[in-house]
């Protein structure tokens, strides 16, 4: 079908895009339209549903449709989109179930503060599912990938007032997350090796090297990504609890959106990875235990909505081997599932909610004679169970035929495949049964609500959708050549013809094995409360489960992360400066040893008295302040060291320096002595001895080090041009004679006003820090003040 | 002179760092400003010790007659001799403040933010 060059239609990049804009657009709808705002949003997935209708027939003669916006032109990164058979299935029942559940959302959270907001994170929502079946390339592919991720994380944990449901948004987050680096890794591998982002471009390369090499990367990358996203085991457990989102949110995620991500980029990707034995053992095993898996544990479930999440993860299972089996009836198996699934799910989900909203029971042994209180939300469920079940006329029934047909050989590996099936579908077949008469049959108990009926919204939803079901079985050829062939030719890359015809022939095996499905259906059916009590049992003595392991696993995490903050970060004042010390004495002395440059030894210096007088001062008045025995003592011996380098800059030509420095000592000394006089602080050292000599040898080096690097330093000739310029230009320029203070009122102005900044800074900071005191003295006063009057 | 005045700088620094090193807040003061002297030293230093005169252009003249004391190592140290004035006062202050509230005289007792032991991270959603 690939021959025909695909026309150009910028339009449909707009399908993806005008959800978002209509989501903007949503709480104030809502806000003014009130109760009909679900009808009146409704219209935007409406008209992109009867837009992609307009593609039906194009795109079933063999065009598919190409839309290629420049993003980053010089990286060669395009905005494209591609409409061909398998993107417009998917599209079709996004949009298409997307309109109803939009109608009954605006019904069952009638009245809820959050409408608006609910109706914007729908919306975005769509739209991201959208783009994601839409994309070409595989950049935008991921992009809309975590689109969806993010808005079905503000779908599930809509909610979020209760703590279950931000564990279950958080986990679905984390979880398809993980999938989504996978798919960043696995697009950027693939253009890598194919040098093109545009998916449709890539099955004709798949043969090169480039292609093969990556293959056993490639591969787990993409299956990562898809089991994540559609829950396959081990991570399915997230969807059971993302139960926890408002009910149309649970009836979107789980029939044609969401989970249905994965499957989608498996049938995509079929081309490129498919037709392997890893691809088929993979997927194959993954699938059939999760639809073993999903099945069992539907079983052990009370809850309407918690069966129905199960029965999900079991039919996604069911999704990912058909795929996996891959051979042209399986592709087109897959995709009548994929369809009856979403339409007979999508119901389910909408009549569960409609009885809980209608009766405020869940609780499938608590329901029951429902038949005639709520007789349309019946005859829906009916019609979609049948499907569920595979009864004909219904496309459940040409899924459960197109499955088994390319296994009905002797074959070892098919009779296993077989009977995974046969069980899984068994299972699907009894909780349908389950699902249609326990809430209906039988006497009516006491409930918390009076139950009737739902107003129209709610209804309206799965009533279209069951006879949807039923219609697209009737007219299962018509749908066959428009719809289902283009899509399986997508899939498989090449054209397929559709074969689907309603027909019931005893001779063909495929009619017993059907009848053994109902059968094994039915035994389960009627022996539901003793399995379940049995699994249950099991479950109590496993005790484990992937759920708790999630937490598990969380909760190391965090623990992690907050110890290694900890050593880091730790609030000890004493270790960030010894770290700061040791970084400094590695920053002087490695590169000394390293690239050497060490200064030859210097000639003993030759002084005068003067000199050797302030430099014997200043030595000692450093050691004292080091050994002094008081307080007093140490800051008198500071005060000693600061005059000895005024001392110092007096004699070497820097008058400004030494009266400056002069008059910051005297004043320090001052106000130093004249604080400590008012505390009563600890002079001594409260090191012991090895923390003094780590101490002592780390201050040594940094020490010596400074002093060998100065030497090196001075070993070299000085280059003198700055400070000449300074000279020559002083009196010329700034018209000063002194030329260190021009310097820094002239030339360094701006330098010296930073300077006077920052004095003020500390300056104000003492005041505030003085006031503290002073108030806190205050509020401590007053009580004892009021105590002394009374 | 100039080894001479090597040579002190690095003591200057060692006793700076090894005061700073010491947990008790008064000699982590002295150790401040005795490395502010020491740093002052440095830049000194590395400058050379050229000439005893100071850097002034005589009346008269566009520019010194002969040479003169380096003035730019004056310039930057006449800056950080009053800014490490300014940080000295802020954190005399702070220690003040921090013995009168919290009664610690060492850093290591300074724990307000980080309690001991620490607080377990939250373990829930």
């Amino acid at each position: 079908m690939r021959p025909l060059a695909p026309s150009l239609d910028v339009s449909i990049a707009l399908i993806a895009i005008a959800p978002f804009l209509a989501a903007c657009l949503a709480p104030l709808v809502q806000r003014f339209a009130g109760f009909y705002a679900g009808w009146i949003l409704a219209i935007v997935p409406a008209s992109i549903f009867i837009y992609l209708l307009s593609f039906v027939v194009p795109v079933s003669a063999g065009h598919s449709v190409l839309a290629s916006l420049d993003w980053v032109p010089d990286y060669g990164l395009k905005l494209s989109f591609l409409v061909d058979g398998l993107s417009l299935v998917f599209a079709l029942a996004i949009s298409g179930i997307g309109t109803l559940i939009v109608i009954y959302s605006g019904a069952y959270l009638k009245g809820h503060p959050h409408q608006g907001r609910f109706f914007a994170f729908m919306l975005m929502f769509m739209g991201a599912m959208l783009g994601l079946v839409l994309a070409d390339s595989s950049l935008v592919l991921y992009g809309f990938w975590e689109l969806t991720t993010v808005t079905s994380f503000l779908l599930i944990g809509f909610d979020h007032t209760r703590q279950v449901a931000r564990r279950a948004a958080i986990q679905a987050l984390v979880v398809t997350t993980i999938g989504g680096f996978a798919l960043l890794l696995a697009a950027i591998l693939l253009q890598q090796a194919t040098g093109v982002w545009e998916l449709a471009a890539v099955p004709p390369l798949v043969g090169g090297a480039g292609v093969q090499a990556i293959y056993p990367v490639l591969l787990p990358l993409v299956l990562l990504a898809a089991f994540t996203k559609s829950a396959q085991v081990p991570f399915h457990f997230w969807l059971p609890n993302a139960m926890e989102a408002p009910t149309p949110v649970s009836a979107f995620l789980h029939s044609a959106t969401m989970v249905q991500g994965g499957v989608y980029l498996l049938a995509r990707m079929s081309p490129v990875l498919g037709n392997t034995p890893a691809w088929q053992v993979a997927l194959t095993v993954f699938g059939g235990v999760t639809l073993l898996w999903g099945g069992i544990a539907a079983l052990k479930q009370t809850d309407l909505k918690q069966m129905l999440a199960q029965t999900t993860i079991a039919s996604l299972g069911l999704l990912v081997m058909l795929l996996g089996i891959g051979t042209q009836t399986a592709i087109i198996a897959a995709l009548v599932y994929f369809v009856a699934h979403a339409l007979y799910k999508a119901t389910l989900f909408m009549v569960a909610g409609a009885i809980d909203h209608e009766t405020g029971v869940r609780d499938i042994t608590a329901l029951g004679g429902l038949r005639e209180k709520m007789a349309a939300s019946f005859i829906a469920t009916f019609f979609a169970a049948i499907a569920m079940i595979g009864l004909p006329p219904t496309l459940g029934y040409l899924a459960k035929e197109e499955m088994y047909a390319p296994l009905v050989s002797g074959a070892l590996a098919n009779i296993v495949l077989l009977l995974v099936l046969i069980a899984g579908n068994g299972v699907l077949a009894a909780i349908a049964l389950a699902l249609m008469i326990k809430p209906f049959m039988g006497p009516l108990p006491s409930l918390p609500k009076t139950p009737h009926e739902g107003s129209f919204g709610l209804i309206a939803g799965p009533v279209i959708l069951a006879v949807a079901g039923l219609a697209a079985g009737l007219m299962a050829g018509l749908f066959g050549d428009l719809l289902l062939a283009p899509a399986a030719s997508a899939v498989a890359y090449q054209p397929v013809q559709n074969h689907l015809a309603l027909s019931a022939d005893p001779r063909s095996p495929l009619f017993w094995l059907s009848m053994v499905t109902w059968v094994v259906g039915l035994a389960i059916y009627f022996q539901l409360d003793r399995l379940r009590t049995l699994l249950r049992r099991v479950d109590a003595i496993v005790g484990w489960s992937f759920d708790k392991a999630f937490d598990a696993a969380m909760f190391a995490l965090i623990r992690l992360s907050a110890g290694v903050t900890r050593s880091w970060h730790h609030g000890r004042l004493e270790l960030y400066l010894f770290v700061v010390f040791v970084m400094l004495a590695l920053a002087i002395c490695g590169p000394l040893l390293a690239l050497g440059g060490q200064p030859p030894l210097p000639a003993f210096p030759t002084l005068n008295l003067a000199e050797w007088g302030t430099l014997g001062l200043a030595v000692i008045g450093v050691v004292t302040v080091l050994v002094a025995p008081t307080r007093i003592f140490a800051i008198l011996a500071l005060g000693v060291q600061g005059l000895a380098v005024a001392l110092i800059f007096l004699l070497q030509g820097a008058p400004d320096l030494s009266f400056t420095q002069f008059m910051v000592e005297i004043v320090s000394v001052a106000i130093l002595a004249l604080v400590m006089t008012q505390l009563d602080l600890d002079h001594g050292d409260p090191r012991d001895f090895e923390g003094r000599l780590r101490d002592g040898i780390l201050a040594v080096v940094c020490g010596g080090g400074l002093t060998v690097l100065l030497l090196a330093v001075l070993a070299n000739p000085f280059d003198p041009r700055l400070s000449d310029f300074f000279s020559k230009n002083s009196a010329a320029l700034a018209h000063g004679r002194n030329i260190v203070n021009v310097i820094l009122v002239d030339f360094r102005g701006l330098d010296t006003l930073g300077e006077i900044s920052v004095v003020m800074a500390a300056g104000i900071a003492v005041l505030a820090l003085l006031r503290k005191r002073k108030s806190a003295a205050q509020a401590d006063a007053t009580p004892d003040a009021k105590a002394g009057k009374a | 002179m100039e080894t001479a005045l090597a040579v002190l700088v690095g003591l200057f620094v060692s006793v700076a760092i090894y005061l700073l090193l010491s947990r008790a807040l008064i000699r982590m003061l002295l150790g401040l400003v005795i490395l502010g002297n020491g740093v002052n030293l440095l830049i000194f230093t590395a400058g050379r010790l050229a000439s005893a005169t100071p850097p002034i252009v005589p009346a008269g003249l566009s520019a010194p007659a002969g040479p003169t004391a380096n003035p730019l190592p004056q310039a930057l140290i006449l800056t950080a001799i009053v800014i490490g004035f300014a940080m000295f006062a802020f954190l005399l202050v702070l220690a003040m403040q921090a013995y009168r509230t919290l009664g610690a005289e060492r850093s290591d007792q300074l724990r307000l933010a980080e309690p001991e032991p620490p607080p377990q991270p939250p373990l829930s959603y």
